[in-house]
């Protein structure tokens, strides 16, 4: 089990490494696997991100389910929980900002312990704290790295570096998010592999993203501290794809071929696998409905009006037999 | 598709965002910049060498200032031995910034491009006239 569950991933990663370090290291494959890997896994990811949110929204809903975490809105005495269980469409709106943006869901999380012949329920936010750490720190490297993309840098970018960077440790500078998301996604994993529950229940499936995501982050600070690369070379690549006239710059080194095979890995993959929770939070019945369900009436999507077979039909159908049989008749 | 204004909106952000920094860029592309070495004092060189070799100036000189700053400020050592065994005086004023006086076609040209802010200057004044 924690072969297929564990170690699998933890190869096919380090198998993703090895071949970047393989293909940095001759240079007659630089542009390809740079510039068109690049290409095939932006599509990839934009074309299957859609296909799959389509597909989502082909699937009806027929009624509301959302799921409830609060009083519903009954009789006026009784105390209505409006964002947990709301009736309004600004209701949800604000349940579904609280579930994108701050991740309510996972702040409601409990641990039950027995202790001494008690069942108790106590709160525990470490999973919602790794998460939400580890979310807004990629978020905001994600956002840094325009810089690499596009000429000229705008400023919310610029700024969001200084702010991340405001520390000066060394030189380049620390990011905090570096830091941060480092610490995040080591802690999320360590959950996966030490609380029996939890890695009872994880597959194959949840530490790839995991180990992936990691090894991104170890390839990328590596090439900023360690194994330095020429970044205004890495800039033209990343410049030239982004407008359509792709150049491949020579002497970048093999780190950099590295952290492009498994970001390249991990975009590509994100359409076919729970990464896809990204577009999945906002197609969620149970978060993005309100709970109307007796206030208003709810058709079925797919039903179909019936077939009503009225009694002058009926009659018409078997007037012959019923005349013969001495039955009254309506019409003769 | 159900809910079909929706769902294409949500997907018309996430295109849009997606897709930002080749709207952003529409097409024209920048070329990697070229620092200059173009100063009398490097002209007067007869063997045109900076402290270490260039490729590792290119890509770690920002460390190797870093160093040197703790060197010469924390450390009191003014005296760098490179690879070669040469011994260098440590100063961005006086060894520095001696050949490569010009910041805005040397320093600037890469840093802006990378959108990079060294704060270099903080302390010492551009040969050129001072940054106000």
């Amino acid at each position: 089990m924690i072969a297929q569950r564990i170690i699998f991933p933890l190869g096919v990663v380090l198998a993703i490494v090895v071949l970047g370090l393989i293909v940095g290291s001759i240079p007659a494959l630089h542009g390809l696997f740079s510039v068109g890997l690049i290409y095939v896994a932006f599509a990839v990811f934009f074309f299957g991100f859609i296909a799959k949110v389509v597909n989502w929204a082909k699937s009806p809903v027929p009624f509301r389910i959302p799921t409830t975490a609060g009083q519903e809105f009954s009789l006026p005495w009784i105390k209505w929980s409006k964002i947990d269980n709301p009736s309004t469409t600004g209701g949800v709106i604000l349940r579904m900002f609280f579930e994108v943006c701050l991740f309510r869901s996972l702040f409601r999380n409990m641990r039950t312990d027995l202790r001494s012949g008690w069942l108790i329920h106590s709160p525990t936010k470490w999973l919602w704290l790794l998460a939400l750490g580890f979310h807004y720190s990629f978020l905001i490297i994600a956002i840094r790295h325009l810089r690499l993309f596009v000429q000229p840098v705008p400023g919310f970018v610029e700024l969001l570096d200084k702010v991340d960077g405001m520390f000066q440790i060394g030189i380049p500078p620390i990011y905090l998010t570096d830091i941060l998301i480092l610490l995040c996604v080591t802690g999320l994993l360590l959950r996966r592999l030490f609380l029996p529950k939890v890695r009872f229940i994880s597959l194959a499936a949840d530490y790839f993203p995991l180990f992936l995501i990691l090894g991104i982050v170890i390839s990328g600070l590596l090439m900023r501290f360690v194994f330095r690369v020429d970044i205004t070379a890495v800039k033209a690549l990343a410049n030239g794809i982004a407008s359509f006239h792709p150049v491949v710059p020579e002497g970048i080194g093999a780190i950099f071929f590295v952290h492009v095979a498994l970001v390249c890995a991990l975009i590509a993959y994100f359409p076919f696998s729970k990464l896809m929770h990204m577009g999945g939070i906002f197609m969620s019945p149970t978060r993005n409905l309100a709970n109307t369900t007796r206030m208003a009436y709810h058709e079925n999507p797919w039903r179909k009006p019936p077939k009503f077979h009225s009694y002058e039909e009926y009659e018409d159908m078997y007037r012959d037999y019923m005349k013969e049989a001495g039955l009254p008749l309506e019409r003769e | 598709m159900y809910d079909r204004g929706k769902v294409i909106a949500g997907l018309v952000i996430f295109a849009i965002i997606f897709l930002f920094p080749f709207i952003y860029n529409h097409g024209s592309a920048s070329p990697q910049p070229k620092p200059s070495l173009d100063t009398p004092a490097i002209k007067a060189l007869s063997q045109k060498k900076c402290v270490e070799d260039k490729q590792f100036m290119i890509t770690t000189h920002m460390q190797f200032l870093n160093d040197w700053r703790d060197q010469a400020l924390r450390d009191g050592n003014r005296w760098y031995v490179n690879k070669e065994g040469k011994k260098v005086w440590i100063s961005l004023q006086n060894t520095c910034l001696k050949c490569h006086s010009n910041k805005k076609e040397f320093c600037d040209k890469c840093h802006n491009y990378a959108a990079v802010d060294p704060y270099c200057w903080d302390c010492h004044i551009d040969p050129n006239g001072s940054k106000l």
